[in-house]
């Protein structure tokens, strides 16, 4: 159980100390995440590429995390804003697997249904959707449904992108469909029921 | 003749069927033979690890436990437990499976439970996961493929990038460097190609954030693009189907999003292998990058045939000023 120390009270800090929330995250991550070995020194919001369009640096996304602060972690946009590059990763003292823990967040937000931008959980939820019914991605499909639902304003501009894509054969009409696809869904149905919890 | 496992992934048949068509022209010089798995299925990409952990692991196993029952039959000829991917993304959620099955052994259990509703079944570190410039450069050779060379690339200037999901995070530290690897340009410089120099070799090219965030992509690749343009770079070489579709087929978007005019064809590195063994520009799928080639090509005396090419937009008019939607970046940051 959470305990409100004397050095707590010293220091000032008004609420006992809850880890439950760091702790599931780390949990519920694959690998061995060392999320718990964080020693915030920031070399991860220093190197990523894209941190000036995130709501929070990874490093301030952990301090939250270790705060217990769950709505406000889940509602951030810097999961969805990470491009997966392992710059951080491989820079990381503690060898905290950080991109591995924005997966672990971007589930729990989407289970929690606290992000309020659809347009990323709907583009994985798309692709997911296609690889569930065909065993492979689907260029076309995906990017039409996406694209209509979530940028129909870029649609005019990406015209000639689209159509030069066509013409020159790299995006095909209609979907490829794996041989054995009952034995993929009969994986992934057993695999839904199926949860890290240790 | 070296035999390997091979996974293409779903690109290959697609947007990068460049990549496969020019693969196919320097396995046989190189001595090189793949076999397919059979009944592959995707690898989930960057999308579906961030919507349910389980599947999304057994959704990549399922290719792992079919590679190493095949990997059986393949027996006595060399590397037979190896799988090869051309794709950055593949490489790394085939690579990341192995790997994580085994460090962290909760995981592989619930993954096995899975596979087994398939009759399948993957013990962790069975096979060995690599990319093909991996295979080239360190079981093939620098030295051999330099002796295949027919058509030097002299006077192409080449800006090698590798992308980010090759090098990192790197699991079986299979790479000469995190950051500044080296494998892309000793092969490009066993071609003959005038290699610049391009420290932003395994920045990220935007990966998904052109679907889902394109303002953030597009600064991505402007900084891609504007950088080898600086150098002098006659064109890109790339080792990643992602890589090449973001940078080639986003780059007139992303001219437009910042009012920049960059032209930077983006080739894979089998397209210039290719041609310095002599192949010729359509053997190699030359032509179907989005950002076109000719130019940069004509420099070493290379003549690709005019394909139809697509309608641009129509050019606006300096004249009147039009009404447009302002972006969330206007006035934050001025970017040429």
């Amino acid at each position: 159980m959470p305990q409100m120390t004397d050095e707590r009270v010293r220091a000032g800090l008004t609420r006992e100390e809850d880890l439950s929330l760091l702790h599931e995250v780390s949990v519920k991550t694959a690998g061995v995440s060392h999320l718990e070995m964080c020693i915030q020194c920031g070399t991860c919001g220093g190197s990523c590429p894209a941190a000036r369009d995130m709501d929070h640096t990874p490093r301030m996304l952990f301090a939250m995390l270790r705060a217990g602060m769950r709505e406000e972690v889940l509602r951030s946009n810097t999961p969805w804003i990470c491009v997966s590059c392992y710059h951080c990763v491989v820079r990381c003292p503690q060898e905290v697997h950080i991109a591995d823990v924005m997966y672990t967040l971007k589930g729990m937000a989407i289970k929690a249904n606290l992000f309020s931008d659809s347009t990323a959980p709907h583009f994985s939820q798309t692709f997911v959707d296609m690889v569930e019914s065909y065993g492979r991605s689907f260029e076309f499909g995906l990017a039409s449904r996406h694209y209509l639902r979530h940028f129909p304003l870029r649609l005019p501009g990406m015209m000639p992108m689209g159509i030069g894509m066509l013409t020159k054969g790299r995006m095909a009409l209609t979907p490829k469909r794996i041989k054995k696809m009952d034995q993929l869904t009969a994986i992934l149905n057993k695999a839904k029921t199926l949860e890290l919890t240790s | 003749m070296n035999k390997y496992l091979f996974y293409p992934g779903c690109s290959m048949e697609s947007s990068a069927k460049a990549y496969m068509e020019s693969l196919n022209t320097i396995l046989e010089p190189l001595e090189l033979s793949f076999e397919e798995i059979e009944d592959w299925n995707c690898c989930g990409a960057t999308e579906y690890l961030g919507i349910n952990l389980i599947p999304a692991y057994s959704l990549i196993a399922r290719n792992l436990a079919l590679a190493s029952n095949q990997m059986n039959p393949m027996n006595g000829t060399g590397a037979t437990h190896t799988i090869v991917a051309p794709c950055s993304a593949c490489y790394l959620n085939l690579a990341k499976a192995d790997h994580y099955m085994q460090e962290r052994p909760s995981l592989g259990a619930k993954v096995n439970q899975a596979l087994e509703a398939g009759g399948l079944h993957y013990t962790p570190g069975t096979l060995d996961v690599r990319h093909l410039i991996d295979i080239l450069v360190y079981d093939v050779g620098v030295e051999k493929i330099r002796s295949k060379v027919v058509h030097p690339l002299t006077g192409l200037h080449v800006a090698p990038y590798m992308g980010c999901m090759l090098p990192r995070p790197d699991y079986k530290h299979r790479w000469s460097d995190h950051e500044h690897p080296t494998e892309l340009v000793d092969v490009l410089r066993a071609l003959g190609a005038d290699v610049i120099d391009y420290p932003l070799t395994t920045e990220c090219c935007g990966g998904h954030m052109t679907q889902i965030g394109p303002e953030t992509a597009f600064e991505l690749i402007r900084r891609l693009v504007a950088d080898a343009d600086d150098r002098g770079a006659d064109l890109m070489a790339t080792v990643c189907p992602m890589c090449q579709m973001n940078i080639d087929a986003y780059q007139n978007e992303m001219n437009h999003f910042f009012g920049t005019d960059y032209h930077i064809p983006v080739l894979f590195f089998t397209q210039l292998m290719g041609l310095a063994f002599g192949r010729e520009p359509e053997e190699l799928g030359i032509g179907a990058e989005l950002v076109s080639a000719r130019n940069a090509l004509a420099h070493i005396g290379v003549e690709v045939p005019v394909t139809q090419e697509p309608a641009g937009p129509r050019k606006k008019s300096e004249g009147l000023p039009m009404p447009r939607r302002l972006n969330k970046h206007e006035g934050k940051e001025v970017v040429k």
